[in-house]
């Protein structure tokens, strides 16, 4: 082990050595005053739905500080952020983001905007679950019907709900019409599209891919009046410059500052693609929610 | 290697114009194109530097475990994108032993996945191009009088078209691959729409998730072409002669 990395080191520096003459050639024509850059992790559908190039481009302009956007499923963005890579994380699964909090990785977590799930398939419908108002009832349909359900598979936060729903319908989801794509909404959209099939999928992803698509929405999730289980809530964790040092905490504390005031939130409140709006900011509230800053089951007498 | 990039550059401006009437920005994709060479070219650049000597050593000397060395070097040409990939990613993390020197999600980190890609690419074909040389050019170069930087240069001289198929085979391999540089560099642009580790694979990859496959196919078609395009120059340096 310890060959192995000194190994590594070896290498490494040999190369390091060797690019260093060509480096920091790229980076001088940006001239942010800080010269400084915030490395955000997030979700592929707040990054796929554009909303991100629209709230990144309002921050630049006001602190001349480049954001630099990764997007990821949100269980390897917090795991970026675990390592040190990222300096602030936005998700939307709150299991994880609690977990995240809890191990100490995270800090000043913020309830930041949502909007909801909702189960989408083909015209024919062959689970016949069109307009359910139940989605344990739909998914249990899709089982027992065996149709073509598309998982995420990646840990990603639409994954994360999709097991709890599956979990609440009782059902242990296996067989050949259960596929596991791995992928990031956008594909797996695409795949449900293509198979056809079902999928779960965030309002925001499909609503700007929906041009490209046939399939539609069949269960509703809460913003049309389904079902509480599909809601879809977006978070925003610092990572804690405690445990990594190099984590740019204050810009990120300046981020999540911008992102969560009247300025960022009517960014996200205006953000429409085909004139829908994708995602609903609640951030700003006259009444405090002192739940959003810590795990949700966490209480005052934890050690 | 700046001036090399940069004198392609004016290359890659001279047939935007057939590009900027799709369906994303100048910027975007001037900046992409440019991320895309700098971080090839240079990858194969420093591939190319580190190659040469390791194919003359080993195709010039008898040692104990050269066939080991050989087949080493060969597996290596097929080495998965992926995973060297993930091991970039482990050593410039902020945990890694590169940690310090933040070069996570940077071009940097980029150039060193594709240079670990491209090395044994260019080690091989050139080891095998070097190793056809017959013992009697080097035997003469010797008898000549020749020091031994004098017979190298002899040798990559006899041997110079088959070692710049092995460089544009490394080229090929490091421009066209999506997994490492997706994983370390990030896939990023700014908010304006200029790339900063984004490549052509990477757009496109990206573009495709997104469902915009006739964008994705336009991006595809600029990759082709941008390495017909270098393919070309380096034939036409080289004579012609491949």
């Amino acid at each position: 082990m310890i060959q192995r990395r000194e190994f590594l080191v070896a290498t490494a520096g040999g190369m390091t050595a060797a690019l260093a003459g060509c480096t920091a050639d790229d980076e001088g024509e940006n001239a942010e005053i800080l010269d400084e850059t915030l490395t955000l992790t997030t979700t592929t559908s707040t990054y796929d739905t554009g909303l991100l190039d629209e709230v990144n481009a309002a921050f630049e302009d006001r602190y001349g500080v480049a954001v630099e956007a990764v997007a990821q499923g949100t269980g390897a963005a917090l795991e970026t952020g675990r390592s040190g890579d990222s300096d602030v994380v936005m998700v939307h699964a709150r299991s994880l983001e609690d977990e995240f909090i809890r191990d100490g990785y995270g800090v000043n977590r913020r309830d930041l905007m949502f909007n909801d799930f909702i189960v989408v398939g083909p015209e024919d419908d062959p689970a016949e679950i069109d307009g359910m108002d139940d989605v344990t009832e739909a998914f249990q349909a899709i089982a027992e019907t065996e149709s073509t359900f598309i998982s995420r598979g990646d840990e990603s936060g639409t994954h994360t709900k999709e097991l709890a729903i599956w979990d609440e319908a009782g059902i242990e989801p296996s067989g050949e019409w259960y596929r596991e794509a791995g992928s990031g909404m956008g594909e797996v959209l695409n795949q449900a599209n293509q198979t056809p099939g079902y999928t779960l999928a965030d309002r925001g992803t499909f609503i700007s891919q929906q041009s490209e698509l046939d399939i539609s929405i069949r269960v509703e999730g809460p913003i049309e009046r389904g079902p509480d289980l599909l809601a879809n809530p977006y978070g925003i964790v610092a990572v804690n410059p405690g445990v990594h040092e190099n984590a740019n905490y204050d810009l990120a504390m300046s981020y999540i500052g911008f992102i969560t005031s009247r300025e960022g939130q009517e960014i996200i409140e205006e953000y429409t693609v085909e004139g829908e709006q994708l995602f609903f900011p609640e951030a700003v509230s006259e009444n405090p929610n002192f739940q959003q800053y810590v795990p949700e089951d966490w209480t005052p007498d934890e050690e | 290697m700046i001036e090399l990039v940069s004198s392609l550059v004016p290359i890659a401006d001279s047939f935007t114009p057939f590009i900027v009437d799709f369906p994303f920005e100048r910027n975007y994709v001037e900046s992409i194109i440019y991320v895309s060479l700098y971080v090839s070219l240079t990858a194969v650049l420093i591939s190319t530097l580190v190659s040469l000597p390791i194919a003359m050593l080993v195709g010039f000397s008898e040692f104990p475990g050269k066939g080991f060395v050989v087949a080493l070097i060969n597996t290596g040409m097929g080495f998965p994108s992926v995973v060297v990939g993930l091991v970039v990613l482990f050593t410039v993390s902020n945990e890694g032993p590169l940690g310090t020197f933040d070069l996570m999600f940077t071009t940097e980190a980029m150039i060193m996945s594709q240079f670990v890609l491209a090395t044994p690419v260019i080690t091989g074909v050139s080891l095998a191009a070097v190793s056809s040389i017959e013992d009697g050019v080097r035997d003469a170069a010797y008898a000549m009088g020749g020091t031994r930087l004098d017979v190298a240069l002899v040798i990559i001289k006899e041997a110079r078209y088959g070692i710049m198929t092995g460089i544009l085979a490394g080229l090929g391999r490091a421009i066209s691959e999506v997994g490492s540089v997706l994983i370390v560099g990030g896939n990023i642009a700014s908010s304006d729409g200029t790339s900063v580790t984004r490549t052509l694979t990477t757009a496109i990859q990206l573009e495709a998730r997104q469902g915009r496959f006739e964008t994705a196919l336009i991006l595809g078609a600029i990759l082709v072409t941008l390495v017909l395009l270098v393919n070309g120059i380096v034939l036409r340096l080289g004579g012609g002669r491949v």
